[in-house]
């Protein structure tokens, strides 16, 4: 009998108990975690299944959006009724300092806009509550440097990432002990690669935010990436005019530095179908991993996500 | 290939997707030195499975000299980061056969041999080693060999690489595999499965190759996709360790965690361990339902019909197929640690979902990766395995590796450091010396007439002035006429004291370590009093009296 039930254990029902037992374990040995919330299609994965860890009692964490301010306004929307609806506490940092001295992706370049807004507004953030721990959502499968990422990500006091420090990971034995002033960052779905996340967001109905699905959209073309003009402080160049667009978003972040793809996938099947036929890396679209070889493993050390 | 899927229309996609969605989970570890082709094989998996996305495709292709796709690159990333000197111990990839999804733990190089492939195959279903056919067997291919039996990995194949290179001579193959054979049988390995590759060419990787006519045609890929899954073995005992304890109102009381082995049904009798009360499964919750029975590795939400004290630790089996309770145990050690093991320090074990404090009393051997012999030894340094003899101040809830490797295995972790130090694997109980070394001549009860008082340990939450509250409320308590003491962190010491009846208050300024620390104070037996230590000294020691008047 049960050897016929537990051979039915699909890799995705795996996977989800994997990554539950990974937010609990986070949840009962560290004082005061946090789960970073991103709006993306990996955050409403990761909390769905930190709601299926804990039921029928409420998170036991609150969740942290470090926003830098120019996420698309779709996204903002979504945060907020999904909070709502399902009351959810939210934290939203700014980087203040950064803001007042008017850091924006068009006059400072990706990588300077990236530390100040994301970097450094996260570990502000971080600090200024106290947080010992905080889940991340990203995947192994995503970026080359994230291939050898722990599940347990140990951070020292100043937020850095070290490589040659990462603590080895046996079994599904985490050593999450620290001292004051440090913390770690846990990544419960390492092991999910991103057909597995939109198998699961099918298969358990879970809403992202509308961008990942194909409209048409006002767009200009820079550089090769569609970038869609979502508000007014959107930059032209010369040249440059905002055109309708039938296109969709892999990933979501600021949206000057979002490169949409030409897209029909209106729905999760049609984006699965697409992503099946058209085998691109979804890190493709982020501008920021292209600012130079290694850029991704370089802005971890310094405390990036 | 999914490459070349081109789905017609809907009815394709659910096809696809339910097939995606029926798909195992294997655990993979593939083992190789430097130049015997390891990342070749990998790279070739990967991008013939899918694996790969067509701008990481086109920038190897891009990368590769010539016409050929070097398919080493494409676990690249690994290389340039040991340019730069840095080693990580283990990378993870992923790919997609037709009836499983794989994760490779990828174990780069010789630096470090020992520990990362300790790391990659604790959670292996599978291991591919490979071997040069050009330099035969290896003391590096026994020593890969001895470890995957040593972690327990089930399925053993060994791909004989670089064949193209011997003109895929049948004599040298048989050569190789009489030899390993006689070798593996000495490890216990009842079963290995070989064979004769090109990495390079993609000979017997995913595809027969009329290369070798005398090898019956089995690929790598299809003995992966034929694997009996080793979670199918069932018919394991029910363990149940307990994570996280769920109490959103008075009404609901569940004990949340993952089935490490075994399956558990509503109805079941059930034995809480250590307290060992009885009681039975009254529900098995989860967020989409309750079920009429769960297995591993589902994590699970249990109640039980009575009100049994259970905290996080604890452990939840059936009766009839109880774990063992261990405080002195034999076990084998990896070592992973830069510092020597010392038997004089104090470590940190981490068994199931539990730290306790422990010492590695003895090393009864170490294994002489060269000879795999058994040499005498005082010590393990960084990659060395040996067997030991720990004392843990608290029994683990656990069984023989060989039997759970779940409740079997632990992680030592430096408490000064926090450095995960080395891996264990339980053997079983000491044997002999050691009974009652620590049992004293003087009773509970002797000290508590001699004291007037019986021991406690008062907890102290973290905040910045807790060692002032600390001092003051000894003072306070002194002034009360009771025989106090002050420890800072060391909830070992503190128990001591209060295990010979003082009232021992220990405090730690970090918030986390408190939690540390009151885990450490679970299920010892000792009375102890969690305060918080902004509250006012007077509303404090009435609630340290008053414990004290109900445990005395």
């Amino acid at each position: 009998m049960s050897e016929t039930l537990s051979a039915r254990l699909s890799h995705l029902a795996v996977l989800e108990a994997e990554s539950i037992h990974i937010i609990r374990e986070t949840a009962a040995e560290f004082a005061n975690p946090v789960m970073l919330y991103s709006i993306g299609k990996d955050s409403q994965v990761l909390l769905h299944l930190a709601r299926k860890a804990f039921h029928p009692a409420p998170l036991p964490f609150p969740l942290l959006h470090v926003d830098t301010t120019w996420k698309f306004r779709a996204m903002y929307e979504f945060r907020d009724s999904f909070t709502a609806k399902h009351g959810l506490k939210l934290i939203v940092h700014q980087n203040k300092k950064a803001l007042s001295e008017g850091i924006n992706p068009f006059d400072h370049g990706s990588q300077k806009y990236t530390h100040a807004m994301k970097t450094q507004s996260l570990l502000e953030a971080l600090s200024l509550h106290g947080f010992d721990a905080a889940f991340g959502g990203a995947r192994r499968d995503e970026e080359k440097s994230r291939a050898k990422e722990r599940v347990y990500s140990f951070r020292d006091r100043h937020g850095q990432w070290e490589p040659r420090k990462q603590r080895p990971e046996l079994w599904n034995l985490y050593n999450g002990r620290i001292d004051a002033g440090e913390s770690m960052r846990v990544f419960p779905l390492s092991n999910w690669t991103e057909l597995d996340v939109w198998h699961y967001v099918l298969k358990e109905r879970i809403p992202v935010v509308p961008l990942y699905f194909a409209a048409e959209r006002p767009v200009v073309n820079r550089n090769g990436q569609w970038i869609m003009v979502d508000d007014e402080r959107m930059r032209l160049r010369p040249g440059e005019r905002p055109t309708p667009k039938r296109v969709r978003f892999r990933t979501l972040g600021c949206y000057p530095l979002s490169g949409a793809i030409e897209s029909s996938a209106e729905t999760v099947e049609d984006v699965i179908t697409e992503m099946l036929e058209a085998r691109v890396s979804e890190r493709q679209g982020r501008l920021i991993d292209h600012d130079e070889e290694g850029s991704m493993e370089l802005k971890k050390r310094e405390g990036y996500f | 290939m999914t490459a070349a899927l081109q789905l017609q229309d809907k009815k394709d996609l659910q096809r696809f997707l339910s097939e995606h969605y029926e798909k195992e989970l294997l655990r993979l570890v593939v083992v190789g030195s430097v130049d015997d082709g390891k990342s070749t094989l990998i790279g070739r998996l990967l991008y013939e499975c899918n694996g790969l996305f067509e701008d990481q495709v086109a920038a190897v292709k891009r990368a590769s000299a010539g016409e050929e796709i070097d398919f080493s690159l494409f676990t690249d990333g690994l290389r340039a980061e040991r340019e730069q000197g840095i080693t990580i111990d283990v990378a993870y990839r992923y790919f997609s056969t037709r009836r499983r999804k794989v994760i490779v733990a990828d174990t780069p190089g010789h630096l470090q041999y020992t520990r990362n492939m300790a790391t990659g195959a604790s959670t292996a279903d599978a291991a591919v080693i490979l071997v040069d056919a050009r330099l035969g067997i290896l003391p590096q291919t026994r020593r890969h060999a001895y470890i995957a039996s040593l972690l327990g990995i089930p399925y053993l194949a060994v791909s004989i690489n670089k064949m193209d290179l011997m003109d895929f001579d049948h004599g040298v193959y048989e050569r190789l595999t009489t030899e390993f054979n006689a070798f593996a049988r000495t490890l216990g390995f009842e079963q290995v499965r070989y064979f004769p590759i090109s990495a390079r060419g993609g000979d017997n990787i995913t595809q027969p190759s009329a290369r070798t006519p005398w090898h019956d045609g089995e690929t790598l890929l299809g003995w992966l996709e034929s694997l009996p899954h080793q979670r199918r073995l069932d018919g394991a005992a029910l363990r149940f360790p307990v994570q996280y304890v769920l109490r959103p109102n008075l009404d609901y009381r569940g004990f949340a965690g993952q089935l490490a082995s075994g399956t558990v049904r509503v109805g079941d009798e059930v034995v809480v361990f250590p307290s060992k009360r009885r009681t039975h499964i009254a529900a098995i919750d989860t967020f989409d339902g309750s079920l009429p029975e769960a297995s591993a590795p589902s994590s699970v939400t249990l109640r039980l019909a009575d009100e049994v004290d259970v905290s996080r630790g604890d452990m939840i089996a059936h009766a009839e197929q109880p774990p063992v309770a261990l405080q002195d145990l034999e076990a084998m050690l990896v070592w992973f640690g830069e510092e020597r093991l010392d038997t004089s320090r104090r470590y940190l074990v981490k068994h199931t979902s539990k730290y306790v404090p422990a010492h590695i009393e003895q090393v009864l051997w170490r294994k002489d990766l060269e000879a795999l012999s058994e040499v005498p030894a005082e010590s393990l340094s960084l990659n060395d395995i040996g067997k030991v003899r720990i004392v843990c101040k608290r029994p683990l809830i656990c069984d023989p590796y060989q039997d759970n490797r779940k409740t079997g295995a632990f992680i030592v972790v430096d408490p000064l450091t926090n450095d995960t130090v080395a891996a264990g694997m339980i053997l079983g109980a000491a044997g002999g010396q050691g009974e009652g070394e620590t049992k004293s001549l003087i009773s509970a009860e002797e000290r508590r007439a001699r004291l007037g008082q019986s021991g406690a340990v008062i907890l102290l939450a973290g905040t910045p002035e807790v060692p002032e509250s600390a001092r003051r409320l000894e003072r306070a308590l002194f002034d009360q006429g009771r025989h106090v003491v002050t420890v800072r962190g060391d909830a070992e010491a503190a128990l001591a004291l209060a295990g010979a009846g003082l009232l021992a208050i220990l405090y730690t300024p970090v918030p986390q370590a408190r939690l540390a620390l009151r885990d450490q104070l679970r299920g010892t037996g000792i009375p102890s009093v969690e305060l918080d230590p902004t509250h006012d000294l007077e509303r404090q020691v009435k609630q340290i009296l008053d414990a004290q008047e109900t445990t005395s």
